[in-house]
């Protein structure tokens, strides 16, 4: 049985925001099905009672001194921006105007 | 040819300290080079002609004027395309970033800028450092100087070719599951991946946080060694740094380099020797295991059972957090915007942006990655993935009590054919078999040429305790002087 369904990677896609066409559909949910197959060997191993480790390094709460240091001009910031306006960056319309109004 | 290009960074380093060369005819000889062979090989996306000649031009002033020299002046070094470079595009193998000029270095730059070397350009790699071959670049595949018709390992296969085609003597890398070691055993030159937290991870772009760990390539384990003491330590800017001195690598490849490993205990990983590797690769590494007791290592064989569990970790551990990582790429601040025709929304233009922008592979890890986030499935893929994660560091901790390092082939496989892995994806994350568990333990590991299967490159790899880099440095610097460096055909 499949561990991943077309449907369930229309899903993803979405939640991804990605605009996959059909044809990317067909060829990622044979694909992720495969790799879900192997990667679900995880659930071999009895790990019960093992803490779960998210990071190597065992350090926390790495605070500094509040100094201001240069940063980057609101000109470099905006350097890379594919569109900008009065030093912000400049999206497309975020509402539809009939919930916006 | 300039024979200059031939020379190990420690040697362009000393000429041009002596002044028996100066940084630009260094450079020159480089550029020359890579006009010469990359069009065939194709490490480079990007090659930085005026600011390698400008930087060049400063050391040798520098030095005219008496003014001291930084540790690696005027030696050249290619940089992988994942770190950003004030104002020299920077693209990650990705047309979502196309066009980019970071308006700030990476401290890893920086510190190259500081020591004196001189940045010759940015280097190949797979899409976002996924990927084992250099194939899943946006801007088409790197070469195996070996064998042009064969892969170059990846991420990082250009900053390896670049090694092996004798375009640059020093190269970075970053590895998260195997990207500069990989890169480095199949091209027969030397990777390093050191210590999370050892080097700095303020301003790679990230794939993996818990994971990425920018580090060394060169042509011998002394050049990596230098390289690798110039680029780490401490860093503010990146809060996962680990606020000590680099261990002594220098004085640890040095030490090797005399062949005496008395006293040194090395560790035969039992999963990694048998099957799952070519035999190429195995009758090459067993001969390697005689050679380092020649110089007087003492091998044990240690059982590191939850290391068969590495890759599935692995593939459930990265894509979750790249699909994370990966959400800032969204045609608002930086790189590519498609679709913004002044009709569709935010959230269509975002979609359409990454569709256009993300290659498959990427698509595939950031779906998976949502996946395996999701609720219903998390406890059963990422949790379970995290507790596999602290199983393999027992694993680690247990065997470092009994030897002061391990050893391992670097890959199961030589330098594969070009397309040969890219229609299957688990066939090509099989590359990094041996090479990810150090990822989730964070520890060093290397890789260094250890002999030639069917004529092409096989590398050994050593695994060492966390900030015990010293170690790694020390035998496989033993195994280089014994074995010697690896030599490809003429180009």
């Amino acid at each position: 049985m499949a561990a991943i369904s077309r449907e369930e990677v229309a899903h993803l896609a979405r939640l991804s925001r990605l605009a996959v066409t059909e044809e990317e559909l067909d060829t990622f949910a044979g694909q992720l099905d495969v790799i879900l197959q192997a990667v679900a060997q995880v659930g071999e191993v009895a790990a019960a009672d093992i803490p779960p480790t998210s990071h190597s390094v065992p350090l926390t709460n790495v605070l500094r001194e509040d100094v201001v240091v240069p940063g980057l001009t609101p000109q470099e910031a905006l350097s890379g921006a594919p569109d900008a306006e009065e030093q912000r960056f400049r999206v497309p319309r975020i509402l539809d105007e009939d919930v916006a109004s | 040819m300039s024979e200059l290009i031939r020379k190990t960074a420690t040697e362009i380093a000393g000429l041009v300290a002596s002044g028996e060369t100066s940084a630009v005819e260094v450079t020159r000889a480089h550029l020359d080079r890579i006009t010469e062979v990359d069009d065939r090989v194709r490490a480079f996306l990007h090659v930085d002609t005026e600011g390698a000649l400008a930087a060049a031009r400063a050391v040798d002033e520098r030095r005219a004027a008496g003014e001291p020299l930084g540790p690696l002046a005027g030696v050249p070094v290619a940089v992988k395309d994942v770190l950003t470079t004030r104002g020299v595009p920077t693209t990650v193998g990705s047309k979502i970033l196309e066009g980019w000029r970071p308006p700030y270095d990476a401290t890893i730059v920086s510190r190259l800028r500081e020591a004196g070397t001189v940045m010759l350009g940015k280097t190949n790699m797979d899409e976002f450092a996924m990927g084992s071959s250099t194939e899943y670049s946006a801007y088409g595949a790197t070469h195996n100087p070996w064998d042009l018709g064969r892969i170059p390992g990846g991420s990082g296969g250009g900053s390896a070719a670049a090694l092996a085609a004798y375009e640059a003597p020093l190269a970075i890398g970053s590895d998260t599951g195997g990207s500069i070691r990989q890169p480095g055993a199949v091209t027969g030159t030397v990777g390093a991946k050191p210590t999370y937290g050892g080097t700095s991870r303020y301003g790679l772009v990230a794939f993996s946080s818990s994971l990425d760990t920018p580090g060394p390539c060169a042509r011998t384990v002394l050049d990596a060694a230098l390289l690798h003491q110039v680029i780490g330590g401490h860093d503010p800017r990146d809060s996962t740094s680990i606020p000590a001195p680099v261990p002594d690598v220098v004085a640890a490849a040095k030490l090797g380099a005399t062949g005496d490993l008395t006293g040194v205990r090395l560790g035969v990983v039992k999963e990694f020797s048998g099957e799952g590797a070519e035999p190429g690769v195995l009758a090459a590494f067993r001969e390697a295991v005689e050679t380092l007791t020649k110089l007087g290592a003492e091998i044990v064989e240690v059982s590191c059972p939850n290391f068969s569990y590495a890759l599935p970790a692995y593939y459930l551990i990265a894509p979750s957090e790249c699909s994370s990582n990966l959400a800032r790429f969204d045609g608002v601040r930086f790189g590519l915007r498609e679709g913004d025709d002044g009709n569709r929304s935010l959230e269509e233009v975002m979609s359409l942006t990454r569709d256009v922008g993300f290659g498959p592979e990427v698509k595939r890890r950031i779906m998976l990655g949502t996946y395996a986030l999701s609720s219903g499935y998390y406890d059963a893929y990422y949790g379970q993935a995290q507790k596999v994660r602290t199983l393999i560091t027992r694993d680690f901790t247990a065997a470092f009590e009994r030897v002061d390092a391990l050893i391992s082939p670097t890959t199961p496989f030589v330098a594969f054919e070009m397309g040969a892995r890219t229609s299957d994806p688990y066939q090509m994350y099989l590359a990094d078999l041996f090479t990810i568990p150090t990822n989730l333990y964070g520890g060093p590991g290397i890789s260094v040429p250890c002999g030639l299967a069917d004529g092409l490159p096989v590398g050994l790899q050593v695994m060492a305790p966390t900030m015990a880099d010293d170690r790694m440095y020390r035998v496989a610097a033993a195994l280089e002087s014994a074995v010697g460096t690896l030599t490809p055909p003429a180009l």
